[in-house]
């Protein structure tokens, strides 16, 4: 057995779960570690490998290993490669797993079995996980599990990852010294010819026939109904965005309200009072705010990943993003950068082909991440009215869906331009996309999702945006202002010149000295734009009045609407995320790809504002 | 429906008529297909049916091969060679609903 070169690893057997995309691999890990990995139904969750510690039935401690998803181990893409590297020894800094628990979807066993039967020549000890096992007995599927224990010279154990069963047999059997001793069997023949003869032996030679998937799907793939479906439901999601959040996001809105104001009468007049009341409150409370909206965006995406629609919708847009040299495959790293860039640009491991996981790489930034939403969120607010147009459909809303329509636009613009001047953008791409069976939302996965991404923003707001809002009031309250000084004292501070400076290069699309100097801290997590403005109008204002207001009545009585509308343009393309940049950076291996993006976007996002901006302001006039 | 013609490819068959993989055959500029169809379960033998196509231009199927269900552009169902005839429709073992299937199938093809 080869071991890895450096051992870092704590000493101990090794487990390595292996399966095809989609098989409930992930689900099972978390059940049997009690980690909280993410489980979505479509294929290509698990891009890295995921490491956790199971404990036996005796009691005994295990390092599990989740490895990506493969449906052979001749790896095509980046992911695939991880399962490949680990089941070979070949991977840097892992061992090689000491038994391999083989997960096979018991309702889709021929396919299963081929991966099996290339992981038994692997020469390891394995057990087979048939999991699933509820479904397929739903569907009519009897599996003899004695008998294909027999047939495949393993054990096989019964599990439904989803909802725990099986297990502790899985863990009794992890007890059973003599399975970590003996490497399975290698399997003799040709592969389809012994698949062909295991399912006989099992009657399971079939086609399958109807299952309630296909009749959800005679709806949701009908030619017409489909697409139309598809565009109501992100419509509908974006209304609710706006629709639902609206009373918790008074909530947050009162209590940092009362927070300031207390904080204000506690304090003594001086920069403590500034630095807790302007910097801390105004800047950390207004991206606070957009928590509900966050999570109610997160609520349907988890609830489309969970429910299998998500491949679906792949599906519908298949035609259009083949259109512009792309293939529907390219639509869940897309769809993940709804959320967040990097999870998306991270998923594009599972597209095969080079030049399109590139190119989905170099389009992903356009979709509207949730960091965008609350820029989005406060400009909408503070200059779309709240107005019902016909059928009850909120105008706020709907200027919400056509930014991140816009976004989409531009995405395939970009694409359809790549695709038109580069040779190996005229190929034909393959789809080859399994579409999983429909099921319900677990409550439990939906509320870990959410759970997480609440988290992950709070974290956010407690970590860099914090930092930032803090370093910024440094910046915009030293040196303080000279005697007899007339304006704010935040203009002749540090921030106040930097702005002035940035100002000269975005005066021509419409940004004022304020705008120019949120772009900066912006630059590490977009929404620090918005804390950021919060804490430079906090200490603009001149009379104590105007502390306490909030941000949106200010700039909606300061800011022009090309102002605004030309901001909005700018935030569509927003080149400004470091973290994006560098994860592109670690996913191409080099520095050319994220400058490109930089540049293409930077350019992008001038250009759209200096048109907003002057053709809004030529409208207007 | 009385009169199916032997079926070349997969691209050509009816909705909702079984059929079994004769062979693969990838086009030239994208010899890989082979491979990665087979990979995916269609292997000689292995029974397959189209459930649905997309507008417009019929493109991209939804084929159930064996015990799964994927989504395929016509380029691509077009490297699965049938055998000869049907082995009849897609039978339901959850309700009898073939009708319908064979029913779209029929007015897709008028």
């Amino acid at each position: 057995m080869r071991e890895a070169v450096v051992h870092i690893h704590p000493a101990g057997p090794l487990l390595a779960l292996v399966g095809n995309p989609n098989c409930g691999k992930t689900a099972l890990f978390n059940r049997l570690t009690g980690s909280r990995q993410k489980v979505a139904n479509y294929a290509g969750v698990t891009v890295e490998r995921k490491e956790g510690r199971l404990k036996t039935a005796a009691g005994k401690l295990l390092r599990v290993l989740d490895l990506p998803g493969t449906y052979s181990l001749y790896p095509r893409s980046p992911d695939e490669r991880v399962t490949v590297d680990v089941l070979a020894g070949r991977a840097q800094g892992e061992k090689r797993p000491d038994l391999i628990v083989c997960v096979l979807d018991a309702t889709n066993l021929r396919r299963n079995l081929r991966l099996f039967l290339s992981v038994q020549r692997q020469g390891l000890p394995c057990v087979v996980a048939l999991n699933m096992a509820d479904l397929a007995q739903r569907r009519g599927i009897e599996i003899d599990t004695a008998r294909l224990s027999a047939l495949l010279g393993v054990p096989v154990i019964r599990t439904v990852a989803t909802d725990g069963h099986g297990l502790d047999d899985l863990r009794a059997v992890l007890d059973q010294p003599e399975l970590w001793k003996t490497a399975s069997p290698v399997p003799e023949g040709e592969d389809n010819a012994r698949i062909g003869h295991i399912l006989k032996e099992l009657g399971l030679d079939t086609l399958q026939g109807e299952l309630p998937s296909d009749k959800v799907d005679r709806v949701v793939l009908h030619p017409v109904f489909g697409p139309i479906l598809l565009a109501v439901l992100l419509f509908f999601l974006f209304q609710a965005v706006f629709a639902w959040a609206e009373a918790p996001m008074g909530w947050i809105e009162a209590a940092t309200g009362w927070l300031g104001g207390q904080a204000g009468a506690l304090l003594p007049e001086g920069h403590l009072r500034s630095l807790v009341v302007d910097g801390l409150i105004a800047g950390v409370g207004g991206v606070l705010v957009f928590l509900p909206q966050i999570l109610i965006l997160f609520f349907f995406i988890l609830i489309l990943e969970e429910s299998g629609y998500l491949p679906r919708a792949a599906f519908l847009l298949d035609r259009l993003m083949g259109s512009v040299g792309l293939s529907g495959r390219s639509f869940i790293p897309l769809l993940s950068s709804f959320a967040c860039a990097i999870p998306g640009i991270m998923a594009t491991r599972s597209i095969a082909n080079p030049r399109d996981r590139l190119v989905t790489i170099l389009i992903a930034p356009l979709m509207t991440c949730s960091a965008r939403l609350p820029v989005y969120a406060l400009l909408i607010g503070a200059f779309i009215p709240q107005r019902e147009l016909w059928g009850g459909i909120e105008l706020q809303g709907l200027v919400l869906f056509v930014l991140y329509f816009a976004g989409i636009l531009a995405a395939m613009a970009v694409a359809w331009v790549l695709k038109r001047f580069t040779d190996a953008g005229r190929q034909v791409r393959p789809l080859m996309m399994e579409l999983p069976s429909y099921h319900w939302p677990h409550a439990r996965n939906v509320a870990i999702g959410l759970w997480q991404r609440a988290e992950i923003f709070i974290k956010r707001v407690g970590g860099i945006i914090l930092a930032l809002t803090l370093l910024l009031w440094v910046l915009s309250t030293f040196p303080g202002a000279p005697e007899g000084a007339t304006g704010p004292a935040i203009e002749y501070s540090f921030a106040g010149y930097l702005g002035r400076g940035l100002a000269t290069i975005f005066e021509p699309i419409g940004f004022n000295w304020q705008i120019s100097l949120a772009l900066v801290p912006g630059m590490a997590a977009r929404e620090i734009a918005v804390s950021a403005l919060g804490t430079v109008y906090a200490l603009s204002a001149t009379g104590d009045d105007a502390t306490a207001q909030a941000l949106t009545p200010l700039i909606s009585s300061t800011w022009g609407l090309p102002t605004a509308f030309s901001l909005l343009a700018w935030f569509i393309f927003a080149p400004q995320c470091i973290s994006t940049l560098a994860a592109v950076k670690r996913e191409t291996g080099g520095y050319k790809i994220p400058a490109v993006m930089l540049a293409y976007l930077f350019g992008l996002a001038y250009l759209a504002s200096w048109l907003t901006f002057h053709i809004s302001r030529w409208l207007l006039a | 429906m009385s009169a199916v013609l032997p079926v070349p490819t997969l691209a050509q068959a009816v909705l909702g008529q079984a059929h079994r993989v004769k062979s693969l055959q990838a086009p030239a500029h994208a010899p890989e297909w082979k491979q990665m169809l087979e990979e995916l379960g269609f292997v000689a033998g292995e029974h397959v049916a189209v459930l649905a196509r997309a507008m417009p231009g019929a493109d991209p199927l939804v084929v159930r091969i064996g015990q799964s269900t994927f989504a395929l552009r016509r380029a691509e169902a077009d490297c699965v060679l049938l055998e000869g005839g049907t082995s009849g429709g897609l039978t339901a073992p959850i309700d009898a609903a073939t009708d319908a299937a064979t029913g779209q199938a029929g007015a897709a093809h008028a």
